[in-house]
């Protein structure tokens, strides 16, 4: 193509928005760092020096969920605290992604009990879920890998004016 | 968030907060402030919730709302079996979930009578020593990163991945570990675990002086908690508090010199105590005892001999996985202690150990039968959170950021 | 004298008209009491000064299921004078389960006579605040107890809408 070429030659490139946006956007995912139990620990490790979260460029954990685009719920949901974590994904901007981090916030894992949700899909739109009781922290790079890939393949587009079931069956296809 | 209103907040709770003035609640709400603090917040530490009265920036009033992580541990044990537990132990206190571990197996095997061979024991001993380390290197980061200073915590927990590393090789689990049995534990330390050890415990005491180096001449650090969320001698002890938060009130009282299990009264510890009772306190004495435990540690290494691991008793202990699958006899009492459980005698029995962060202690009620008729799970981060109101009274808003992270409080074991 | 004895020793000479029992497994020493003196009984342990149980480590509750006293409150209270643990039992009735709240004897047994009423409905007299501590307050049952299910009563505790 002898534009490209001549346009390359110079300092330029040709894309399209939509692919500039997703790379800028997945390279740059703000967690919200919804660290509840055992989970928050392994999240905690995945940022220390050996593991490392920042060199998939998500090590800037915000704790106000206005400033993040993916929630890391990360442990025991239970019943009193499903309120509080349903309140702050409401707050998140759009759009959003979320990883359940663990078997127990996954399906209700080892917890047979009266306190705890049975998965936390119960209430959210779950990306992601991560295996492991906890995960590793290599698991939950694993999982922010896949959030990545997912993030390239969508279309901005896709996130206007949409009611939240509506963007949940785009998310999920 | 939009503005606290009446609704957001259960008016118990809101009865409690104003208790001790005639203020009306709309009054408060408009003249005073009313915050709320959690369950999401960075420095909570887990998922503990405070509702602060504040008049200008000082705390008026302080009630902790808990119960975000109520797991229902004790509904739980009623429903399976002694060693089907453990892997729940695990997650009570979630920074040292072994020596929680060791805590169930002394509890079961005080009611079932099973004495542990020694070696055992001190595998026991050196991996709840080790476990009080990483907690305390946790505690030390987080509470450095609550009051600002944020390399402490990346330089603490590059310490604690080493212990992770040991746990790894020890028991094929990073965390979440699971490596006792009862009557012993899942396999024997391998060589290249006690050199993982015993390279690590040679160097923690350099290591934690560069950490220190960075708190303890900064002095930001120390005048931002010096005199801070005091507690005296007397409050301490009626409020229950116990470990590291006890002896920084001055109290020497310590499970491990008190009522000794394990082998803890073969070895040489000095119990670091500190007469101040503030935030700063309890930091030094954590310092202290991650000394004083990588000693216990060295001395564990010293003395552990070879030998078994396990009691031989093979009614109540599950057999080596090995002999299960190449011997008739094994593979018999593995079904029945999976299946029907170990049957202890009818009674009840407390045991408590000296956990990372105070007295844990297991309460458990026989009928006889293979599961508990009741387990109650004794708590300490449950009890110091309680102490909470008492600590934040007249300090700043900020303060109570650096008096949560002081007392070190776990939600998991906490909430239960 | 021994420890052991010479508590039971003073128990008995101090309140002579409670019945106690005294009872040993596996060298734990535990008294049963008539549940109106607890308060006292406790007050007297904490301030003996040959005692000083000064650390209330634990109070708790049972669940006989069956028994005529359907419930057991359980006290672990710590002498750090004498490194000694001691155990108060005390039995409660379904139909009046009601007993001394001990909060002004050790501030600590505020909460965990808070989590015994959440857990087991047991009401504490005189208890400065006695509301539910882990389950919100909009719950009516209370799950310790032995016919509440482990898996919990279907809509009894209500989710967010999706």
């Amino acid at each position: 193509m002898g534009l490209e070429a001549k346009l390359n030659g110079d300092g330029f490139f040709v894309t399209k928005i939509e692919a500039i946006i997703n790379w800028a956007r997945k390279n740059s995912v703000y967690p919200m760092p919804m660290g509840i139990s055992c989970c928050a620990i392994e999240m905690m490790a995945s940022a220390d020096p050996k593991y490392d979260i920042a060199r998939f460029g998500s090590e800037v954990m915000r704790f106000t969920p206005r400033q993040c685009d993916l929630m890391i719920v990360a442990g025991t949901v239970t019943y009193k605290m499903s309120h509080v974590v349903k309140k702050i994904y409401d707050q998140m901007p759009d759009p959003k992604w979320v990883i359940a981090m663990g078997a127990c916030t996954s399906t209700g894992g080892m917890y047979r009990s009266y306190s705890v949700v049975q998965g936390i899909d119960q209430f959210l739109p779950v990306d992601v879920y991560v295996a492991g009781c906890p995960p590793r922290p290599d698991n939950l790079l694993n999982a922010l890998i896949h959030i990545q890939d997912k993030i390239g393949k969508t279309r901005p587009k896709d996130f206007q004016n949409l009611k939240l079931p509506e963007l949940n069956v785009i998310q999920n296809n | 968030m939009d503005r606290l209103t009446k609704d957001d907040i259960q008016p118990k709770i809101l009865q409690k907060l104003l208790e001790d003035s005639d203020i009306t609640i709309e009054d408060a709400l408009e003249n005073e402030m009313i915050l709320n603090m959690g369950p999401q917040h960075p420095a909570t530490h887990g998922v503990l919730r405070l509702l602060l009265r504040l008049d200008g920036e000082t705390v008026i009033n302080c009630v902790p709302d808990v119960g975000y992580l109520h797991r229902g541990y004790e509904k739980m044990a009623e429903n399976m079996s002694y060693y089907e537990f453990i892997p729940h132990t695990d997650r009570l206190d979630y920074l040292s979930p072994i020596a929680n571990n060791v805590a169930w197996v002394l509890a079961v095997e005080k009611l079932a009578g099973i004495e542990v061979p020694v070696r055992a024991q001190y595998i026991r001993m050196m991996i709840a020593e080790l476990a009080r380390i990483a907690s305390h290197l946790v505690a030390i980061g987080s509470f450095a990163m609550d009051v600002g200073a944020l390399t402490v915590f990346l330089w603490t927990l590059r310490e604690r991945e080493k212990i992770m590393d040991v746990w790894d090789i020890l028991c094929g689990a990073r965390f979440t570990n699971s490596y006792t049995r009862i009557g012993g534990v899942a396999n024997d330390a391998q060589p290249e675990a006690l050199a993982l050890v015993k390279k690590f415990i040679d160097e923690i005491d350099d290591n934690l002086s560069e950490c220190e180096s960075l708190l303890n001449t900064n002095r930001i650090f120390i005048e931002r908690l010096d005199g801070v969320g005091r507690i005296s001698k007397e409050d301490a002890l009626s409020y229950g508090y116990t470990g590291p938060n006890l002896r920084a009130s001055g109290v020497e009282f310590d499970l491990r010199r008190a009522t000794p299990y394990l082998q803890y009264d073969k070895v040489d510890f000095k119990i670091p105590v500190y007469q101040e009772g503030d935030a700063l306190a309890r930091y030094f004495v954590r310092a202290d005892e991650v000394r004083e435990s990588a000693k216990i540690v060295k001395q564990c290494l010293q003395l552990m001999q070879p030998g078994e691991i396990k009691a031989n008793l093979p009614k109540s202990i599950l057999p080596q996985k090995v002999e299960v699958y190449s011997k008739m006899e094994e593979l018999i009492h593995d079904f029945m202690i999976v299946n029907f459980g170990i049957n202890p005698p009818v009674g009840e029995v407390y045991h408590a150990i000296e956990g990372s962060k105070g007295e844990l202690g297991f309460y458990i009620v026989s009928k006889g039968e293979g599961h508990p008729w009741k387990c109650k799970i004794r708590s300490p981060s449950f009890i110091h959170i309680q102490s909470l109101p008492h600590l934040v009274k007249g300090h700043m808003v900020s303060d109570v950021v650096a008096i949560i992270g002081s007392i070190d409080p776990i939600m998991g074991e906490a909430d239960k | 004298m021994e420890l052991k004895e010479l508590i039971q020793q003073k128990l008995k000479d101090n309140f002579t008209e409670a019945s106690f029992e005294f009872s040993e497994f596996r060298n734990e020493l535990s008294v049963k009491l008539n549940k109106k003196y607890i308060l006292q009984v406790c007050k007297f342990l904490k301030e003996n000064s040959d005692l000083e149980f000064l650390l209330c480590e634990d109070i708790t509750a049972v669940d006989w299921a069956t028994r005529k006293n359907r419930f057991t409150v359980v006290y672990h209270i710590f002498s750090i004078k004498n490194n000694f643990r001691l155990v108060l039992k005390s039995d409660v009735d379904e139909s009046e389960s009601i007993i001394d709240s001990v909060s002004s004897v050790w501030k600590t047994s505020d909460w965990q006579e808070r989590e015994c009423y959440d857990m087991y409905g047991i009401r504490f007299n005189n208890h400065p605040d006695l509301r539910r501590i882990y389950m919100p307050e909009e719950f009516e049952y209370h799950p310790l107890r032995k016919d509440f299910p482990l898996m919990g009563i279907p809509g009894s505790l209500p989710l967010p809408k999706k």
